[in-house]
Parts: C-alpha cells; structure tokens; sequence
C-alpha cells in the first residue's frame, strides 16, 4: 500500500475522509435549523400548543446532529496547518479572513441563539425564542457562507496580490472575495441541498411514525411541511445548480469536460443522460470516450451557457487552448503547453528572485518580481511536465454528477407524490411501501449531497488553488506514516462519533415515539 | 450597578437552570466534552502541529521555506 500512496494520496485521502464526515452533520444543521423555525412559527401564530410539541420534537433531534457535528470542521483545519502548510501559507489572509469570520459568527450567534432555543421556553416570551431560533437558522446558513467563500477562492482565485517577498496571495479586494460569482452559487446551492436533505430526514422519521402508527397526527403534519420545504429546497438547489455550472463552463471548464467525459467539444454539444466512461480513454486518442451513450441534444450547450449554439470545449480542445466563437471561427487562446511554459518561467523568476535577495540585489530583486507576476496566473502549471497532468480524474468526476443529478431528480419527484398523497389521496398515507419509500430515501439524500461535493473537490484536481497550486506542490514536509496513523485515527474517531449520533437519535425517536409528542411535558 | 449584577445571575440563572432540566442533553453535552478533549488535548497536541509555526520563529522565516519548497518542490515520500 505504501508503495502505491506517497504523502500526497494519503493526505487527500484524510481530508477527503474528515471533510465527508463533517457535510454528514453540516446540512442537516442547515435545514432542520429551518423547518424548526417555520414549525415554532406556525406555533406562535395560532398558538396552537399541539405545534409547541411537534417543536421541541424535531428541536430535539437538531439539537443532537448539531452537538454530534459540532467542532468536527475544525480538525480540517489542523490538518491544514500539518499536512497541507505550503497551501496554508500561499494563501494567506484570504483563507484566514473568512473562516475567523465564521468562527466569530458561528460561536456568538450559534451559541447565544441555539441556549435561548433550548433553555427558554417558558422563561422568555414566545416571541423572543421565536427570534431566536430564527436567528440560529440564520446564524447556521452565515457560518457556511464564509466557508464557501474560502472554498470558492480556491475554485476562482479573484481579488489577491501575490506577494514573492512574504510568498503569500494578498488579498486586495474584500468585496471581490466575498461576493466572487462562484461563492454566491456555491453558498445557495449548499444551502438549498441542506434544505432538501432536512426535508427527506424529516420525511424519512414521519414515515417511520406512520409506518409503526406512533402519533401519526404529528408524523402527517411534519410530512406535509417536510415535503413544501423539501420541493421549494429541490427548485431552487436546481436553480443555483444551473448557475453553478455556467459558472464551472466560466472558470474551470475542464471541470465541466471531465464532468462530461467530453474530449472533442462541440457547437451545440450534447449532454450525455446514459453511458460509461472507457477506463483506456485518454487525452489526444482516438477511443470512443463513452460507451452506451444516449445523449440529449443540445444539452450541454444550454446548460453551461444557456444558449444551444454555444461551443462547449472539451479536454483536448482545452489543452490545446482551441474555442470557437459565436461567428463560428476557430481560435486558439493558451494551450497547456503554453501555461507549462508560463508557469515554468514564473518558478524560475521566483528562483532568481530568491538568489538575488539572498545576495542583496535589489535590482534583480525587482526584475525578477516583474517575471513572477507576469506569469503568475498559470504559476501552478510549472509543476506540470505535461498537458495531461492537468486533467482530473474522468471516470469519477462523471458518474459522481450523474448519481447527483438522478438522485436528486428522484428526490424532486418523492416531494411532488408526497404534496399529491398529502392533499389529494390521503388513504394512501396508510400504505407500508409508501412508510418504507421516506425511509429508504434517507441514505439516498446524503449520497446526492456527497456526490455533488465529489464533483466539485475531485473535478476540479490537480488544482488545490484552481491554476495557482496543485495539490502536489501544497504538501508539507511530512512522512507518509505519520499521514496514515492520523487517518485511522480519524476513521475510527468519526465511525464512532456517527454511530453515537445515529445511536441517540434512535433511541430519542423511538421513546418520544411512545408518548404523545404533541403534549410534551 | 446591582442592575448589571442582577442581570448577570438572570443569565447564570438561566443557564443553570437549562443544565439542570437536560435529558437527552446531558449525554451530548458529555459526547461535546469528550469530542473536544480528544480534538484539542489529543489530535492537536500529538498529531497535529502547525508545521511552520513550531519550526520556524519569524513570518520571514516561513516565507523563505515556503519560497524554497515551491522553488524545489521535492515531493515527499516515503
């Protein structure tokens, strides 16, 4: 194994690990934090003490995902300051700013609100623990907003100086890095999948209730808000999807071909419904790169421009630095050759401009300088030796996308005959297969919602900081051993951790399950 | 001034009271406490040390090392 898996593997592989064990307990925060919120709403609004206790019910079951999740994220950042300090470093401030922002905000808001929430009812008026909870769901979505800013520099490096002299990235332009295009989709996106992910829990445990006939009064009302949440969270998840992914054609368009499998773009490309990607695929060849295809016309043109004419590049176009313009001329930008070259000469400045600090030439200090920023922007390109290296991996980049996207077409389609049952042929709540369709939709929200962090993480590779630094040159000097003793510590650490979630939550649903939920104590 | 300090207890008040009356709460909370030790007391102290902050003593420092690394980069292994 050790032969196979240098440092750099064993490092993706921990953070991949902690990084997936965190978005467990993350969207679930987000979205249940609302539907709590919109149930204590509708309590405080008819007064209706039977809601109080729906309330505190699912409350309950946030307040232990939320004490489960808690803290979990910031084992990545020690594992950015150990394994990744290169990274750490280049980046400077601009990572810094945003997640003390979301430390700030998550412990103030978080922590105030989330007390009130738990300890205030019947101590402050109804209307004040309203505000508080709202403030928490509020409080919740603001913590992930400043990580996804962080995340979405390093997809869209915008509003930063590099500096060669204290060999960090500047930043220059708050405003540039908070609001970049891809933050705000990202932000929305992450969201709106925390609201449909809150809603198949909430779905999943009604069905359950119903299913064993335990306060099916409460478990038909969550249903019903679960499912309206649910299909308002699944709109809009695709809406700020069909964003990101102009945005994704925009900056990283090698994302989109590998999302693709698409190798020679098109004008009016195709989107691909069915097909598997050919494993001996590769740049420049002349395989077939999907076998079994069936594609929908036009589609990948609409999707990542919204127009069906427009050119979408592929792999070896991309590396070739080939496009074709609306007028239908073919033009070439930089080919990866050239970025090769770029980056290798901006390695190369930097190397002069360390010779000559050392020898206290300011003059050649400062030539030197001119030759790093001029070809800062494909820096990352000089570790390279060869286009291909540049291109992530096809396969699971490709069917991570389509497991997202047909999950969460199946998820969008259990709202509608959910809302349908709800309004129009309630009989059916009594049926078994529909108890066991909730329940076993549980695990298929969380793979759509790790699906989507795959495509994102994994396509964007071999960049950690998209062109700037790959992930190989963002290591530290650390051993390979060391790397995979942490690793199964966290394995084991976070196995446990989410088997005590599952294992609380269980027996809290079970036990509330025997009383009356809607007359709480 | 006994406003302030009548404020004060309300709020100490409030949350021992909230403490106190936990069910399900007083499993998580002991679930927090052992997570944070092991994150903070353990993961932090042995496995995870802020490679540049422990083995350097100026940002200066850092930066050459880091200038140095991208300039070779040496990819470590075994």
């Amino acid at each position: 194994m050790n032969d196979l898996l240098g440092v750099v593997d064993w490092s993706r592989a921990q953070f991949a690990l902690t990084a997936m064990y965190h978005w467990l307990f993350v969207p679930l925060t987000i979205g249940l934090s609302v539907i709590v919120a919109i149930m204590e709403s509708i309590y405080v609004r008819t007064g209706d003490p039977k809601w109080k206790g729906i309330t505190k019910f699912w409350m309950t079951l946030f307040g232990i995902n939320f004490a489960c999740g808690v803290a979990t994220g910031i084992i990545l950042e020690f594992e950015f300051g150990t394994n990744w300090s290169n990274y750490s470093w280049f980046v400077g401030d601009i990572f810094g700013a945003p997640l003390a922002i979301e430390g700030i905000v998550a412990f103030f808001m978080e922590a105030t609100f989330v007390a009130v929430m738990f300890f205030g009812w019947n101590k402050v008026s109804r209307r004040f623990h309203l505000t508080a909870t709202w403030l928490t769901a509020i409080g919740v979505s603001l913590s992930a907003l400043w990580i996804l800013v962080a995340n979405a520099w390093m997809q869209n490096p915008v509003g930063m100086i590099f500096d060669p002299e204290q060999m960090r990235n500047v930043m220059d332009n708050f405003t540039e890095v908070a609001f970049n295009s891809v933050a705000m989709n990202k932000f929305f996106h992450a969201v709106f999948s925390g609201w449909v992910l809150a809603a198949v829990f909430v779905v999943g445990v009604s069905s359950w209730l119903l299913w064993r006939r335990r306060n099916v009064d409460t478990a038909r009302k969550s249903l019903k808000i679960a499912s309206w949440f649910g299909l308002v969270g699944m709109v809009m998840t695709m809406w700020t999807g069909d964003g990101s992914a102009v945005e994704v054609a925009r900056v990283q368009p090698m994302k989109l071909a590998a999302m693709e499998g698409l190798y020679d773009g098109n004008v009016g490309q195709s989107l691909v419904a069915v097909g598997f990607v050919n494993p001996d695929k590769k740049p420049g060849d002349d395989l077939e790169a999907i076998k079994g295809e069936i594609s929908i016309p036009y589609g990948l043109s609409i999707l990542a421009n919204h127009d069906p004419d427009t050119f979408v590049p592929g792999i070896n176009d991309i590396i070739e630095g080939r496009t074709i313009t609306a007028g239908g001329d073919t033009v070439y930008g930089d080919s990866y050759a050239d970025r090769i070259a770029m980056g290798k000469a901006a390695r190369e400045a930097l190397s002069r401009y360390a010779a000559a600090k050392s020898a206290g030439d300011t003059a050649a200090m400062e030539q030197a300088k001119a030759d790093v920023m001029a070809n800062f922007r494909y820096f990352g390109y000089g570790y390279l030796d060869k286009p291909e290296e540049a291109v992530p991996p096809v396969a699971l980049t490709f069917y991570s996308f389509r497991v997202m996207v047909m999950a969460g077409g199946y998820l969008m389609l259990l709202f509608i005959v959910l809302l349908f049952v709800c309004y129009r042929r309630t009989a059916v709540l009594e049926k078994p297969w529909l108890h066991w369709l909730g329940i076993i939709s549980i695990p298929v929200v969380w793979i759509c919602s790790q699906a989507g962090w795959i495509v994102a993480e994994v396509g964007r590779q071999p960049w950690v900081i998209q062109d700037l630094m790959p992930t190989r040159a963002a290591i530290s000097d650390v051993t390979t051993g060391s790397v995979q003793l942490t690793f199964w510590i966290f394995a084991v650490l976070f196995t446990l951790l989410l088997a005590a979630e599952i294992s609380i939550m269980l027996r809290y649903i079970s036990r509330a399950s025997k009383k009356n939920i809607e007359q709480p104590e | 001034m006994s406003s302030l300090t009548d404020h004060i207890a309300a709020v100490v008040r409030f949350y021992v009271d909230g403490f106190k009356s936990m069910t399900v709460g007083r499993s998580l909370w002991l679930l927090i406490i052992i997570k944070l030790f092991i994150i903070f007391a353990i993961l932090k102290l042995f496995f995870f040390p802020d490679k540049l902050g422990s083995d350097y003593d100026s940002d200066a420092e850092r930066a050459e090392a880091v200038r140095n690394a991208l300039i070779i980069n040496k990819q470590t292994t075994d």
